[in-house]
């Protein structure tokens, strides 16, 4: 079943299943993102994709959002773009992100996304807490000072390689993602150390031993790789 | 003739890595120098900062007594502050103590790892309890992120700054 809807006051339609941001993406007409990954399961857990929808005032995550017959979306309104602004503002308040010793620096998902949506300084100041760094892994560690909770992680982890290795645990403020019961990954006994997770996230959070600053590139392209193959009957 | 603007770049907690790419402007400069006075920086040998400055470029972020005084003193006397790189902007590398104590920093820095222990009191500033970025201290006209800022966009901001606009830069951190 075809819906027939409009984005920016263009015509559209999503197939079955099609969320809004999947037709957004067909037209080629930008919604940021940063928990999304194509190929894992949305979660809306960033908020970063929110839209607008005619005669609602609630923001609905574009990700997670099917469309209904004869809405009318708005993808960047000024009070959108001052939200996702505002968004990563406290994204950066709330981690140690200094990007200029980062393994990832120019290559990080969230930097991009700062310089995108015209974020030049923090209006709300920093929390400076102390976080953990886990390189307990003979080849990857992760360092939670980067950690912007995307769940990317976890997601590849038990949806691609099926080990469910990575976690959340806590919550609030506490949430920090974990490996097993909250052990040390090098101690884990269900990686199997493919190194998807450090792939699929998208900051300097998780990174590959040896790497120094701006030399870790992540990528993604394995998804739609996997993807595909399994569809294959 | 155009009055020539009041120029100055002042040198808090950083790595002088903004003011490396600012004298990367090259030819620039030389353009520059007949627009404007360079009053105070530490390209020129001024050793006090004057009362009436048009522009003043900050470099780094606010870490110590020092440069508490520095950029109170710098904010009074200057008509347009630009926030210079990372650290003036974010706090960069000099925040990362701000997880600590300054305690736990000193005794680090002076006694855990130090050769000949001996924490420094009387002949160097103290250290804030947290290291600010400078907006958070005082206000800021404009800022510019970067680390450094790339000379290209360190002209395009002076150049808007000194020409009276808001610059609107396309600017990222790191």
């Amino acid at each position: 079943m075809v819906t027939t809807f409009k984005i920016n006051e263009m015509d559209v339609s999503a197939g079955e299943g099609e969320t809004i941001l999947d037709v957004a993406r067909q037209h080629h007409i930008h919604v940021p993102t940063l928990c999304h990954l194509e190929g894992l399961t949305p979660v809306g857990a960033c908020r970063l994709c929110l839209v607008e929808v005619k005669g609602s005032a609630a923001l609905v995550p574009a990700c997670v959002t099917r469309a209904a017959e004869g809405m009318e979306i708005s993808t960047d309104s000024e009070r959108l773009q001052r939200y996702r602004r505002m968004i990563v503002e406290m994204l950066f308040a709330e981690g140690n992100h200094i990007c200029a010793v980062c393994v990832s620096n120019g290559h990080c998902e969230l930097q991009a996304l700062a310089g995108d949506l015209g974020m030049t300084h923090s209006r709300l100041g920093f929390l400076y807490r102390q976080k953990r760094i886990d390189a307990s892994h003979y080849r990857f560690a992760i360092d939670h000072n980067r950690c912007v909770l995307c769940t990317r992680c976890v997601r590849v982890c038990d949806e691609i390689e099926g080990a469910h290795t990575w976690d959340v645990m806590g919550r609030g403020i506490q949430s920090q993602v974990i490996t097993d019961l909250a052990q040390p990954w090098g101690s884990s006994s269900t990686c199997t150390n493919c190194g998807k997770c450090i792939n699929a996230c998208p900051t300097g959070a998780l990174f590959k031993k040896s790497k120094a600053v701006g030399e870790m590139e992540k990528d993604t392209h394995f998804l739609g790789y996997i993807r595909t193959m399994r569809e294959v009957k | 003739m155009m009055a020539r603007a009041r120029l100055a770049t002042v040198w808090l907690d950083g790595c002088s890595g903004c003011h490396m790419s600012f004298l990367d402007l090259d030819e620039v400069l030389l353009d520059l120098a007949a627009r404007v006075d360079l009053v105070y920086s530490p390209l020129v040998d001024a050793k006090t900062f004057p009362e009436d400055v048009d522009v003043t470029l900050v470099e780094g972020a606010v870490s110590s007594s020092e440069d508490l005084e520095k950029i109170q003193h710098i904010r009074r006397h200057t008509r347009r502050l630009i926030a210079l790189g990372d650290c003036a902007v974010t706090g960069n590398v000099p925040s990362m103590r701000n997880m600590y104590p300054v305690s736990a920093v000193l005794a680090r820095a002076y006694t855990d790892t130090a050769q000949i222990p001996g924490t420094p009191r009387d002949a160097v500033p103290a250290l804030l309890p947290v290291v600010r970025p400078v907006h958070l201290v005082v206000p800021v006209d404009v800022v510019l992120p970067g680390c450094p800022p790339p000379a290209a966009l360190i002209k395009e901001v002076l150049l808007a700054v000194l020409d009276g606009t808001t610059p609107n830069l396309k600017a990222r951190f790191g």
